[in-house]
């Protein structure tokens, strides 16, 4: 067949494939809901049937008989287990947004970036060997279709004559086109997925005219093809389970890896859980897969026995059957459509493959681990989707040339069905942690992460290092003598198991020591917070789905809605942060343009967004950098600074007003201790103006009644009582005086009989006029009185008075042994400064502030009981201030108390008033 | 004891002069010794020279005031028999308390009425209250 011819059809099929795509993805709604519907859901998992099947399968048939059935028994025995795990893992991925294998159980466990770049290097080295062999189908099949030979070889070419490598590029180019022409941040590709499905209808009706055509075009039927396979030799194995060389443990094993094969393999949780849009296809696609198994697997052996009956003696390829079968023939179209059919096997899960494995490479290999995410806050990086779509294409192109390596060095020694097996089993190295993740609260990310470490490594050196040694690749002697000379390690016996299918001895091996570690390490380790809340949101998905997960929060994070919206459209695009912001906002009834801060749940809901687009790994370290650290844009910078110093004016205003509100409370409590204080001095007023009317009304009273009674008294006598009644009833008239000038003081107008005064003469006269009291107390006096005036502006009398209040104190307590007085008068500077000063014993410090108060009464014993009203200071007082004066305690030369008037000067020379009254009628005048 | 004789010692403190005079007059009438003292410590001198049968308090003085002057005397053992009356402005019922807890057995307040006076005298002289 002419190869132009090959290549031409291919085109064309690929034409067809992508017109479908790009038909889903602009399609309307009708389209859509064609698409997403449980059939083609189901289909598009019958990916799962790879070139492997649809070549592999009869290759096996032919050498192990029935031997290739648990690999498709699995999956569709356990069927309604499967949907059980499907389903659970489908609502949380939904729910965390997951979008990847890797995703899922870095997600898991704390997001641990740690573990997804851990499950995706086992899952790319698992798989490249399983894209490799679908180059490996479809070259070989493009190469028997072009010779029309049933025997070729296609391992000794010169790569620039492989036609596999001209594959491994048209198939990049495809998966490049499909898979990564926009990014969706739910990692939905409506348009690949019906491709997919549309694939696993061409292969199914490929291999079922293959069959048809073998039974029924080659042989007479079934009766006629099994009738002449049965003269074969060998032929019962194929037909009978005991007599196949596969043990019951081994049949379990490879069930077992199957179906997490079927489970994890990471296009197949891309199809099956990525590409799910709703949960409820899962009860149709558990009875409609497992159908599509049954149906493609009917021909299997009819083809096997055919192939067999038909190429006896010949040298080929039982895994060519499907095609050489209808070559063999002449029947050219068929063998084209077979050839599509294994194209669109191997093309499908190639496609799908690295499509899936460049997502987890760059959400969980290259972001966290390669850049900073101090990147993505750089304000020249734009739109980041197309530097992201960049990026899983050189995944693609990488992945697929390291397929094609492996291929051209390894390819040729082994069937398709090994090395598919081998895969199996490296991707069944999640079954622990991902099953023990969601139904296990207690597993760990370390006893995640030893689980893995370990089933891979034992994987790695009991199934692809052994290769590599039979190969050629590696020259080793570790086969027949063990690792390090140990026999125990021998890779296909190790522990000295020996006799075990190398897949089965592989699998068994590394299963049992992962999910070993897996348990020990995670009974054995504690998890953190987010390792926690995460294993409750996975264990207990059904729990958190009716409340979205996003009320469930984990950190209280918050960030600026700005950055959020920057992050989003960096990652998004403009269009899809506009709807999702918008979606939150009407949801949770919120005005974006009112607030800035996005509170805990809208970060949660931004990061599962941003989750979608590049893992939740890197969401986690990205919304991290915004939630926690602050913009480094200038603008951005100006803005908080602006904040900051409103926060900062307002805090300070803040203080001022608190500060203010403390001294007018401190002011209060004052007052309010003043007003104790002067009710107290009330009442202590009180008792001493009522004690001292009392006395001379005593005196009066006993002293009359006795002059009343005795009206005999001799007349000297008669005078001394009548003196005395007379002097006590002064002693009366004095005390009301002075209550009622501290009233007149206190209500008169300052204004009212002011004249201008010669104080020093002021002085004198009152000095002249207190005379007689002074001499008669002994009391020693220096007076420095200034020869020319002093003028101030005041009322005589009242300033009179407080002079003589201020003697008669000074007087009293001078010392009584040889009381001193000194009288000083001066101007300074705009005031008359009149000093008054004793040597007694001074005013005690405590009472320096309360002398002045009314109704204070210096009651020191030692100096004799007080006879004042308590008034006779604070007069003084309310006088000198309205005089707009001062009085206050000075220094005193020795230890008495001096007291200090100053009074302001008055320019105006006038003449002094000659009427002033003098208050010295009163010579027991002695009140402080 | 009789009116008239001069059995009868009463001491008078007070340090008004003049309450001194009207007290001294009354009681002198009556047929009393009079013993006067303007304060506290002068009276207690007083009383342990010429111990009388009464003291009349009064209770605001200098220095030493007249419920201490009371203790003092109810605190020496000779003068368990001396009567104190207290004659003080302090009218309220605190320091009339105060006045029975230091010892004293009447309490008089000023002004007061020249024949109460005499009477009280006269009546603790022959009851002994």
């Amino acid at each position: 067949m002419s190869p132009v011819i090959i290549v031409l059809v291919s085109v064309i099929y690929m034409g067809i494939l992508f017109l479908i795509a790009s038909l889903v993805e602009k399609g309307g709604s009708f389209i859509k809901r064609i698409v997403h519907n449980p059939i083609t859901y189901s289909l598009s998992l019958a990916a799962y049937c790879t070139a492997w099947t649809f070549y592999g399968s009869v290759g096996r048939a032919a050498t192990q008989g029935v031997g290739y059935l648990p690999i498709y028994l699995g999956p569709a025995i356990v069927a309604p287990i499967l949907f059980v795990f499907l389903r659970k893992i489908i609502l949380i991925s939904k729910n965390q947004r997951i979008t990847s294998i890797a995703d899922f159980i870095s997600s898991r466990y704390g997001k641990s970036s740690t573990l997804g770049v851990l499950v995706t290097i086992i899952a790319l080295l698992g798989i490249i060997p399983y894209i490799s062999i679908q180059l490996k189908a479809i070259t070989l099949s493009f190469e028997i279709l072009k010779s029309s030979d049933v025997l070729v070889d296609i391992g000794s070419k010169p790569f620039y004559y492989d036609s596999a490598l001209y594959i491994t590029i048209a198939l990049t180019f495809f998966a490049i086109i499909f898979g990564t022409r926009n990014l969706d941040p739910n990692e939905r590709h409506d348009g690949l997925v019906t491709a997919v499905a549309f694939e696993s209808i061409v292969k199914l009706l490929a291999f079922l005219a293959v069959g048809i055509f073998v039974t029924f075009g080659i042989f007479d039927g079934f009766g006629d093809l099994f009738q002449k396979g049965s003269t074969l030799p060998d032929i019962e194995r194929l037909f009978s389970i005991e007599s196949v060389d596969i043990s019951e443990g081994e049949w379990f094993g490879l069930i077992v890896i199957s179906m997490a094969a079927f489970l994890f393999l990471p296009r197949q949780f891309h199809l099956a859980v990525v590409e799910n849009t709703d949960s409820r296809f899962l009860s149709k696609a558990s009875w409609i897969f497992p159908l599509y198994l049954l149906l493609i697997n009917i021909f299997v052996i009819p083809i096997a026995v055919g192939g067999l009956y038909y190429f006896q003696g010949q040298n080929v390829e039982p895994d060519t059957f499907v095609l050489t079968l209808p070559l063999a023939m002449d029947h050219f179209r068929l063998a084209m459509l077979a050839a599509l059919g294994g194209f669109s096997a191997a093309s499908s899960m190639v496609i799908v493959a690295v499509l899936a494995l460049s997502i987890m490479i760059s959400n969980n290999l290259i972001l966290p681990t390669f850049l900073k995410p101090r990147i993505w806050k750089n304000k020249n990086q734009g739109n980041l989707t197309s530097q992201l779509l960049g990026i899983r294409r050189v995944a693609i192109v990488v992945v697929l040339l390291l397929s094609y390596s492996y291929y051209k060095m390894i390819g040729n020694t082994y069937s398709l069905v090994s090395i598919g097996l081998i895969s199996f089993t490296a991707i069944a190295q999640f079954v622990p942690a991902i099953i023990g993740g969601i139904y296990w609260k207690r597993a760990t990310k370390s006893g995640a992460i030893s689980g893995l470490v370990i089933g891979f490594v034992i994987w790695f050196i009991t199934l692809p290092f052994p290769t590599l040694v039979e190969s050629g690749l590696i020259k080793s002697n570790v086969l027949e003598q063990g690792f390090f000379g140990w026999p125990l390690l021998k890779p296909y016996a190790l522990f000295g198991l020996e006799g075990l299918d190398e897949i089965v001895h592989s699998a068994f091996w590394s299963l049992l020591l992962n999910l070993a570690a897996f348990i020990t390490v995670s009974l054995n380790s504690r998890p953190s917070q987010l390792e926690i809340s995460q294993a409750d949101l996975f264990v207990d998905i059904y729990k958190y789905r009716s409340g979205g997960g996003a009320e469930y929060e984990v950190f209280r994070r918050k960030a600026k809605i700005k950055d959020l919206e920057l992050l989003l459209v960096r990652f998004l695009g403009e269009e899809r942060t506009k709807v999702i912001m918008a979606k939150y906002a009407l949801k949770h009834q919120l005005d974006f343009s009112k607030i800035t801060t996005a509170n805990a749940d809208l970060v949660n809901y931004a990061e599962k967004h941003l989750t979608g687009a590049i893992g939740s790994a890197s969401a986690k370290v990205i919304i991290r950098s915004i939630a926690k650290e602050e913009p480094i844009s200038l603008e951005e910078m100006f803005n908080i600074l602006d904040q900051t110093q409103e926060i900062i004016q307002y805090s300070r205003a803040l203080e001022l007003k608190s500060a203010e509100l403390e001294k007018t409370t401190s002011q209060l409590r004052q007052a309010n201790k003043q007003l104790k204080a002067l009710d107290e001095l009330k009442a202590d007023f009180i008792t001493t103006v009522t004690h001292e009317l009392r006395t001379p009304i005593t005196s009066i009273k006993a002293l009359s009644k006795i002059l009343q009674d005795n009206a005999d008294l001799p007349e000297s006598q008669q005078q001394e009582f009548l003196d005395i009644i007379v002097k006590e009833s002064e002693r009366i008239t004095r005390l009301i005086n002075q209550v009622l000038d501290l009233e007149k003081v206190q209500v008169k107008s300052p204004e009212d009989n002011q004249s201008v005064i010669d104080l020093a003469s002021l002085v004198q006269q009152t000095l002249d006029g207190l005379q007689g009291v002074l001499e008669e107390k002994n009391v020693e006096r220096q007076i420095s009185l200034p020869e020319q005036p002093i003028w101030v502006k005041g009322n005589s009398d009242q300033l009179t008075q407080v002079i003589v209040n201020l003697l008669s104190n000074a007087v009293k307590f001078a010392n009584p042994e040889n009381g001193k007085l000194w009288i000083r008068l001066a101007s300074k500077a705009e005031h008359a400064v009149l000093e008054i000063e004793d040597n007694g014993k001074g005013i005690p410090k405590k009472d320096k502030d309360l002398i002045f108060e009314r109704f204070t009464q210096l009651n020191d014993q030692q100096l004799g009981k007080p006879k004042g009203s308590g008034l006779g200071l604070f007069i003084c007082k309310t006088i000198i201030e309205q005089h707009q004066g001062q009085i206050f305690l000075g220094k005193s030369r020795e230890k008495g108390a001096n007291f200090v008037v100053q009074l302001p000067l008055t320019t105006s020379p006038f003449q002094t008033s000659k009427n002033e009254k003098k208050r010295v009628n009163n010579k027991n005048n002695s009140d402080p | 004891m009789q009116k008239g004789t001069t059995k009868s010692r009463v001491l008078i403190v007070d340090d008004e002069p003049n309450i001194l005079v009207a007290l001294e007059f009354l009681l002198n009438k009556e047929g009393y010794e009079v013993l006067k003292a303007s304060n506290g410590l002068q009276a207690l001198e007083i009383i342990e020279k010429q111990p009388p049968r009464i003291v009349v308090l009064d209770v605001m003085m200098p220095e030493m005031d007249g419920f201490e002057v009371a203790r003092k005397i109810r605190e020496e053992e000779n003068n368990q028999d001396i009567h104190i009356i207290f004659l003080t402005a302090k009218g309220t019922d605190a320091d009339r308390f105060e006045g029975y807890a230091n010892g004293g057995e009447v309490y008089l307040t000023k002004p007061f009425d020249n024949e109460d006076f005499i009477t009280t005298v006269n009546e603790v002289i022959e009851f002994g209250v």
